[in-house]
């Protein structure tokens, strides 16, 4: 004890200098929230795909209101065009008849017999041709007895690949024919065969054609590419068609308009179906988890039980036992079948978070400080899973989009005419091989949108993951 | 072991019940009469129509009835096709949707193995970002684009070969089954590729691999006896599920290549509200992907000893 010895100066209680930073901020703290945002935007497929999603609601939401083509408009005039601008169409009267050319006397008979009769001279065009007719004319051959003709989308290579039989004329002398068969404006092979009343030879003659677009000035006024006044002076005067820059279907139907029509229906279930059945899960599974035992038992035996029902056998089965009347779109039908089917995925994990977290130190400190279940639900439970319910969201998005587009596309889904990108691509593949891009257009759509949620899906999982926090 | 088979079937017995019970209910809510197709029914002849098809009774007993010859095996007469049994079209249609799903399920399975390990072991080299582009791809393109691409490729390559080398649709042979079985299971293949890659690269790291390496085994003999057989056990358990996903998921393949399956029948069935097919199918699918679970499930104890059966 012989502290005395030693006295205390003023200097002893100056704070001591500080050599070495034991505690430093080396970073803001940042809540769970900023954190995982941070992470994700620097998930470059991630952020790409966010931007491609609010992409696609711009694109739905806007587009009708930049894009106001009619989706349910008829354009019989171009039917299954391919992506393309304006086409220019020529202004013309409707349709006159023409009597063609009959000759008066039927062609010679040759003095000896012909065993391959040769093809019409002088095959050609009469008047220009035109989408709403062709005509030709030939020059009559001794012994021919009628002639048949074709038509070809590429050059005919033999006797046997002329292509379309247009039809065939009554006698020798009759030497036109009027073609009004369903005429585009691309190049034609037309050829010509004579025949002995029996056989056709085996001698043609091609001509190549391209027609004319017309449209009749009637046509245009109803469509409203003219109005009254100007109709009068019109004729022989060109007019921009309309304009189908992803072209048309096979009714001629705008795409691109029947497109942002369509991401409205697969959108719409694509996000409210998940959106309500995870909430309907997250109740459930919660209750369940937060009672558990009997309660819990007892609920979780009935989302097994759903579970193992096959998904799209009975989407199909409640969609048809909701019904649909006349003139619906049968869309709630379906939201309410994936909304029944869908929800015990999510009800069985936010029970094993919750039964989790149940256990946890903060909510046993809460419960001594007297907390109530609601608040431990709402200030505790809920916010520690919600990570893992964002996650269960954006994974249950592309796979309700793939139901809707799978169930239109086998003809159970969205009721025509309302669009959606299944009942598109069902419409699509009908004419996949003539036309690929009504199959291409919407199918690429749905790859686009399930890829882009998955991808985000993907990103926020690895975000929201607190083991992989950021520690630098 | 013997104890928990019973129990799972059990369950299973009951799951199918609850199936069956669930189908019923959402069969006689729909609005509409399965006896409306046929033209001109007067009076009498629906009454005999009613009497002959149990629909003059009650619905509980209708349902009594319904349940109680399931029990025997029997799901009825079809409404639509004239004296034809439910067991017969189930009969006649089944093994061609089994067949085209096994087949699906084999190339899926044995794609998604190996190209989840190609990927792993060439991890972030030119065939894991090939494989994994194509995976992400098979992910989210729809089914029926694959199909529809699958058939224009087959019309390319018959037109090119100069005769019908495979053909585009019908069913009978092997060559038919080819390509609907792919299509089928591509998207089981790039789920399953996803799963063995996750897995393969967690087991590079384990420990047992690093004593397989400081034992002195050869590559080749580690590859396939330590990392190969411990990743194959999660694609195991994700089977079940997959194998509903294909054989349901066959509806859109069976359409597209016209293949006779019952898939097809059922969606015609739907559309002609053909009440006791509807009711046959759906009990049949349900009780045979119950069966396919457990069965995977049980499997899956056999192949890893550390899965204890309780």
């Amino acid at each position: 004890m012989n502290h005395s010895t030693t006295a205390f100066v003023a200097d002893d209680f100056k704070p001591a200098r500080v050599t070495v930073h034991a505690e430093q901020l080396s970073r803001p703290s940042l809540s769970y929230w900023q954190d995982a945002w941070i992470r994700l935007k620097k998930n470059t497929r991630a952020i790409i795909s966010l931007y491609i999603v609010i992409l696609l609601g711009f694109f739905t939401l806007v587009g009708p209101f930049v894009w106001t083509t009619d989706p349910t408009l008829l354009d019989l005039g171009q039917i299954s065009q391919p992506p393309g601008f304006s086409k220019i169409a020529l202004l013309v009267e409707p349709y006159q008849s023409w009597d063609g050319i009959i000759l008066d006397d039927f062609p010679a008979e040759p003095d000896e017999y012909i065993e391959v009769i040769p093809p019409p001279e002088n095959f050609r065009v009469v008047d220009s041709p035109t989408t709403q007719r062709v005509r030709l004319a030939w020059n009559p051959v001794d012994g021919a007895a009628g002639y048949n003709i074709y038509r070809h989308d590429h050059k005919p290579t033999a006797f046997n690949d002329l292509g379309l039989p247009l039809g065939s004329t009554f006698g020798g002398n009759e030497v036109s024919y009027e073609d009004r068969l369903d005429i585009d404006s691309s190049t034609y092979f037309y050829s010509i065969v004579s025949t002995d009343g029996i056989d056709e030879s085996e001698l043609y003659t091609v001509i190549e054609i391209k027609p004319r677009q017309i449209i009749t000035v009637q046509a245009a006024l109803q469509r409203g590419l003219l109005t009254a006044v100007e109709a009068n002076t019109a004729l022989g005067k060109e007019i921009k068609l309309e304009f189908h820059p992803l072209g048309t279907d096979a009714l001629g139907r705008d795409m691109l308009a029947r497109l942002m029509y369509g991401a409205r229906v697969s959108l719409f279930i694509g996000i409210v179906a998940p959106l309500l059945f995870v909430t309907f899960g997250v109740a459930y599974g919660g209750v369940a988890g937060y009672h558990g035992g009997r309660i819990d038992a007892l609920l979780m035996r009935f989302a097994d039980f759903v579970v193992a029902l096959p998904f799209l056998l009975f989407m199909i089965l409640f969609k048809i036992a909701f019904g649909i009347g006349p003139g619906e779109s049968g869309i709630f039908p379906m939201l309410l079948a994936l909304v029944m089917l869908a929800w015990p995925a999510t009800a069985r994990l936010v029970r094993g978070q919750v039964l989790q977290i149940r256990e946890e130190g903060y909510i046993q400190a809460a419960r001594l400080l007297g907390a109530r279940d609601s608040y431990l639900i709402l200030r505790h439970i809920i916010p520690n899973t919600i990570g893992v319910i964002l996650v269960t969201l954006t994974f249950a998005v592309p796979s309700a989009i793939f139901t809707e587009a799978f169930l239109s596309f086998i003809g159970m889904g969205v009721a025509p005419p309302t669009p959606s990108w299944g009942s598109m691509c069902n419409e699509g593949v009908k004419t996949m091989l003539s036309h690929p891009h009504e199959l291409i257009f919407p199918a690429l759509f749905i790859s686009v949108t399930v890829l882009a949620f998955n991808l985000l899906g993907d990103g926020l999982t690895e975000a929201l993951d607190s083991r992989l926090r950021s520690r630098e | 072991m013997f104890k928990y088979t019973l129990k799972r079937l059990l369950a299973g017995v009951i799951t199918v019940w609850f199936i069956a019970t669930a189908t019923f209910v959402a069969m006689h809510a729909v609005p509409g009469d399965p006896l409306l197709n046929d033209k001109a029914v007067t009076p009498e002849i629906r009454r005999n129509l009613e009497e002959k098809y149990g629909l003059d009774k009650p619905v509980f007993t209708q349902y009594l009835i319904y349940m109680g010859n399931m029990l025997q095996g029997d799901f009825g007469i079809s409404f639509t096709q004239q004296n034809r049994r439910v067991n017969d079209i189930i009969r006649d249609h089944f093994p061609v949707s089994a067949m085209l799903g096994l087949l699906a399920i084999f190339f899926a399975t044995a794609g998604g193995i190996v190209w989840g390990a190609l990927t792993a072991t060439y991890r972030n080299r030119a065939p894991d970002v090939v494989i994994m582009f194509l995976v992400i791809l098979g992910i989210s393109v729809p089914s029926f684009v694959f199909a529809a691409l699958g058939q224009l490729l087959l019309v390319n390559i018959n037109s090119w070969v100069g005769y019908s080398l495979i053909p585009v649709a019908g069913w009978g042979t092997i060559r038919h089954m080819l390509m609907p079985a792919l299509v089928l299971g591509l998207g089981t293949m790039a789920l399953l590729t996803r799963l063995m890659r996750s897995t393969m690269l967690d087991i590079v790291n384990a420990d047992y691999i690093r004593t397989a390496k400081a034992k002195g085994l050869s590559p080749l003999r580690i590859f396939f006896r330590h990392q190969l057989r411990n990743a194959i056990l999660p694609v195991v358990t994700i089977l079940g599920p997959q194998i509903a996903a294909i054989t349901t998921g066959g509806f859109v393949v069976e359409l597209v290549f016209a293949i006779p399956g019952l898939g097809r029948y059922f969606v015609q069935a739907v559309q002609q509200l053909d009440y006791t097919v509807i009711m046959g199918t759906t009990v049949f699918y349900g009780a045979f992907l119950v069966l396919m679970v457990i069965t995977v499930d049980i499997i899956y104890g056999y192949i890893d000893p550390r899965v204890q059966l309780e």
